[in-house]
């Protein structure tokens, strides 16, 4: 079937299988921030911005994105690089695997809620799996953020 | 792994509800639960043009569409007024936060699932299911039947004026629950819902809080399963209910 959709700002369109998910059709196109981490909708690092929401991409018809606005982090180098340093300057990025995913559920919270407290970044970062570390790093990287802007 | 050989957005209800008399066509709701069975389906039916994706209040009552995202009834302010918190707190450890966005409220009412947060909470309340061809029934008569080829179109929860409390033990935070366990009281009337146990949600009925707690947790019939026995599931309903029916007692 055809489908039509925003990628990160551009208008693509290309033929598709009915059953692909949109993971794939993005990793298909070359949007290798987009990985795959469990294949049961828990570990969030297929996060992606349909009309500007976080939703797992490995759970989703690229048919049902048709017509919708997909941002990947390739799309949102910008808005990233403003926070990502901080994280890494506490040493939460050990394998990295997991970073995209968090990095785009960041991008998503900051939206919603530019001031969180510590109970709302862990509870809307509770979807994002990180198995190298205790989360603590990524929490005070995203504090300190926070804390330079005031 | 599930394969699908056609996708087909309905553009009525009617054209969703011919193509679901089909046995191997499947309403995909959010695709979640989906996603992890095996098995082909023909034709993926979407609903997702059916502007059914709004959750509509009016003085008598909330009117909740199939394709309505659990993070949309966490989010909803007027739901949540009415329910005192209870419906963000039953939904807010079901994995994250981009699972919500995709997983449908019709999808979880519809699953009849052992497991669900949502209709425990909904049990909870006075609430109806609207099927496209079966019409309006109470949400309790519907849990009870086995699913059929009709279509969920949308909950309808009447705003009786009631207390509410939503608790569930979850061994860890975005798993699966233990037990669910939503308590109610409206007009005189006392309600313990009971999920998870690990059969689907079901509802107790008591004119008194005394002893209630007990006579809950004695009449839900509980069972084994990797999560936990039965004796502690049934302890758990007990402790729950009490603790559901002392917060009630605290917004008095």
């Amino acid at each position: 079937m055809e489908i039509q959709l925003n990628l990160n700002g551009r208008l693509v369109s290309d033929h598709i299988d009915a059953d692909l998910l949109l993971i794939d059709f993005l990793r298909s196109r070359g949007y290798y921030s987009v990985k795959r981490g469990c294949e049961t909708s828990n570990c969030g690092l297929c996060t992606v911005l349909l009309d500007g929401k976080p939703i797992l991409s490995c759970s989703v018809l690229a048919a049902r994105a048709a017509g919708h606005h997909v941002q990947t982090l390739e799309g949102l180098q910008e808005e990233a690089r403003e926070f990502v340093g901080f994280i890494a300057d506490q040493g939460a990025d050990q394998c990295g695997f997991c970073n995209p995913g968090f990095v785009m559920n960041t991008i998503a919270l900051l939206r919603e809620n530019p001031d969180p407290t510590d109970d709302e970044i862990r509870q809307y970062l509770a979807g994002n799996l990180c198995r190298c570390s205790g989360y603590d790093g990524q929490l005070r990287g995203i504090r300190n953020f926070l804390n330079s802007r005031k | 792994m599930f394969t699908i050989q056609n996708y087909v957005r309905a553009q009525s209800l009617e054209e969703a509800w011919e193509l679901n008399q089909k046995k191997r066509n499947r309403v995909i709701g959010g695709m979640l639960w989906l996603k992890m069975s095996r098995g082909s389906v023909q034709t993926a039916i979407d609903l997702c043009d059916l502007g059914l994706n709004t959750i509509e209040e009016t003085p008598a009552e909330f009117s909740i569409g199939a394709m309505v995202t659990l993070r949309q009834l966490e989010l909803h302010p007027g739901l949540n007024r009415y329910s005192q918190g209870a419906v963000a707190k039953a939904v807010q450890d079901i994995v994250g936060v981009q699972f919500r966005n995709l997983a449908t409220v019709g999808g979880s009412v519809w699953g009849r699932f052992g497991f669900s947060d949502v209709l425990t909470v909904l049990l909870a309340m006075d609430c109806h299911v609207e099927l496209y061809k079966g019409g309006i029934l109470p949400l309790e008569e519907f849990t009870k039947r086995k699913p059929d080829r009709d279509i969920l179109v949308r909950l309808i929860v009447k705003k009786v004026p009631g207390r509410f409390c939503y608790q569930a033990m979850r061994i860890q935070r975005t798993d699966f629950p233990v037990i669910t366990c939503a308590v109610s009281t409206r007009s005189g009337e006392y309600r313990a819902a009971v999920g998870a146990r690990p059969g689907r949600a079901m509802v107790i009925q008591g004119t008194s809080p005394q002893g209630f707690a007990a006579a809950v947790a004695e009449q839900v019939p509980t069972g084994s399963n990797i999560r936990g026995s039965a004796a502690y599931r049934t302890h758990l309903i007990r402790v729950l209910t009490q603790r559901g029916l002392d917060e009630i007692g605290r917004m008095d």
